[in-house]
């Protein structure tokens, strides 16, 4: 229990920013059209993406002689990437399509 | 002055065109450029974490980080280009599935550095369940969509055993963070089972509740990069993270509003269990009422004597690639004087809002899709209802059989029409796997056949009239 509690007291300003960021994506998506829901989901999906820093990160910090650290992080980074440009990619080529439209 | 070209500072910069670029996708105007200015801000939080990294680093990690974003943006790159846009609902499920094995080869790997702190062993543990379920999930949903795995499999207690697997899970996760342990064999353990997990979890869930499946497990991936930004104190993957999981979350309310579902019956499964699945086959058996076939020509002879036609494209249409022919068949019926619309349901083909992509692809006039509440009055004074593939979203099943698992649902209520033309492949049951009392009906004619040619057809009989 004591350690919940220095946890809380340590980590404040990351609780602040949970839960800030909980209400700012409850707002962003409140009232958006429902023609554009598969397209947020897509830019959404692309934005998640952000793991792969993370992945960069174990594969920075990762000890030389780990190689099955080495060889998972590589397969993180990799699969981080898919991720993030396949995302952005495929959002992309949906909304291409939405302003050719308004011409 | 050095600290303007921080990492942090990077870092609140690409927090910043999350938030910017997740609010602009949500408008029409502004939506791809939202999306640009975020996968802008992701590309430097990258290259800052790559670049800024205070530490020594042996050259070769270099090599491998390099290597590992390159062949992922080549293969990324060249499959979201590739891949045709009705497939684009699995796409979205792959690369989320992606996202989310990430996260959990994340907490694989760091797990051994953090032996013995509970709190930051507890975040890794979260990490890797909620980042295999969103993975082995993701992948059995993109399975489904594909169709590769086209029917809900149930085990037996389905229901009884996932609750069981996940208590499990859970008390496991918290017996290694509570204990200790530095057994990586127990952790191996534990993402097998939260791997095996998510596929018991997506399995029962039929083929028409995906759309709300993948919007789940993209909030998933979300809060599992959200936990990784947490074990790190890293405030991007924090920000980015917790934006997604509770954008994602939303998302899905909103998704299950319009098919008039809960979530919970959703993931427990009310289509068929139970009691529910007897209803289903007892609903089924009364509907042995004949059916109307027409042909090509008669089709052509009604539409063209027609005032007003109201087009209902379903998921049919666009397996059929049939989108380019439906809209050269309404530019056809308005160059006759025929006021010609369509009426698009909103989870019409798999997802939300996926048969207006579709349709915009072809050109065809944002003033001519009209959505369900504007255009449902309109059915009354329409001559001729055309409905290309579409099956559940106009079955008045949702309106008149309580025992029906779609009853509730909004549809198009196309039974109000003069007469109604249904173009299907066969006979066969919709996505969720009902009959649909609306074939029976006197008004109604069905042109059996794969849409595109029956459109083409359509097409070439209307021109020589």
């Amino acid at each position: 229990m004591n350690e919940l509690i220095e946890f809380i007291s340590q980590n404040m300003q990351m609780l602040y920013i949970v839960i800030l960021m909980i209400f700012v994506g409850v707002e962003i998506i409140g009232h958006v059209p429902a023609v554009l829901h598969t397209p947020l989901m897509s830019g959404a999906n692309a934005i998640h993406g952000v793991v792969i820093i993370g992945a960069i990160l174990v594969l920075l910090g990762v000890n030389p002689e780990n190689y099955l650290g080495q060889a998972l992080g590589f397969v993180a980074v990799l699969l981080g990437t898919l991720n993030v440009v396949g995302g952005f990619v495929v959002t992309d080529r949906m909304l291409e399509m939405f302003k050719k439209k308004k011409q | 002055m050095n600290y303007i070209f921080s990492l942090e500072f990077i870092y609140l910069i690409a927090s910043m065109t999350y938030i910017l670029g997740l609010k602009m996708l949500g408008k029409p105007g502004t939506a791809r450029k939202g999306n640009l200015i975020a996968a802008g801000g992701m590309t430097l939080a990258i290259l800052g974490t790559i670049f800024l990294y205070q530490g020594e680093v042996p050259t070769y990690i270099y090599a491998l980080i390099g290597t590992a974003i390159l062949i992922g943006t080549i293969i990324g790159w060249i499959i979201a280009k590739k891949v045709a846009m009705t497939k684009m609902p699995e796409l979205v499920s792959l690369f989320n599935g992606m996202g989310g094995a990430s996260a959990a080869l994340i907490g694989l790997i760091e797990f051994e550095h953090y032996t013995g702190n509970t709190l930051s062993i507890a975040t890794i543990v979260a990490g890797i369940i909620i980042g295999s379920i969103s993975f082995s999930g993701s992948m059995i949903a993109w399975a489904k969509l594909n169709g590769t795995l086209n029917k809900p499999l149930r085990l037996p207690k389905y229901n009884l055993l996932n609750n069981l697997v996940i208590i499990g899970l859970i008390l496991f996760a918290v017996y290694i963070a509570w204990s200790g342990t530095d057994s990586q064999l127990l952790l191996y353990v534990l993402f097998f089972v939260a791997l095996a997990y998510g596929v018991l979890f997506v399995l029962p869930i039929g083929g028409a509740d995906m759309p709300v499946v993948i919007s789940l497990l993209n909030s998933f991936t979300g809060l599992a990069a959200a936990l990784g930004g947490f074990l790190y104190g890293n405030m991007v993957m924090l920000t980015g993270g917790i934006l997604v999981g509770s954008a994602g979350t939303i998302l899905t309310f909103a998704m299950c509003d319009a098919m008039n579902r809960s979530l919970v019956s959703v993931i427990f499964g009310s289509f068929g269990s139970g009691g529910d699945s007897q209803a289903i086959e007892g609903a089924s058996e009364t509907m042995t009422g004949s059916i109307k076939k027409t042909t090509v020509s008669d089709a052509a002879i009604l539409m063209n004597y027609s005032q007003r036609i109201i087009i209902v494209p379903g998921y049919g249409l666009a397996v059929a690639q049939a989108q380019h022919a439906i809209h050269e068949l309404e530019q056809l019926l308005a160059s006759k004087g025929i006021e010609v619309k369509y009426a698009i349901h909103p989870v019409a083909g798999r997802m939300p809002g996926h048969m207006n992509v579709l349709l915009a692809e072809t050109n065809v006039d944002y003033d001519k899709l009209a959505e369900m509440e504007d255009v449902n009055p309109e059915f009354k004074n329409t001559d001729v209802v055309f409905v290309v593939g579409a099956n559940d979203v106009v079955n008045p099943a949702a309106h008149t059989n309580p025992s029906s698992p779609i009853f509730g649902m909004p549809i198009l209520e196309v039974e109000n029409a003069k007469s109604i033309i249904i173009n299907k492949r066969s006979m066969n049951p919709g996505y969720a796997g009902i009959e649909n009392e609306l074939f029976y009906n006197p008004k109604t004619s069905m042109l059996f056949g794969d849409a595109k040619s029956v459109i083409q057809s359509l097409i070439s009989e209307l021109k020589g009239m």
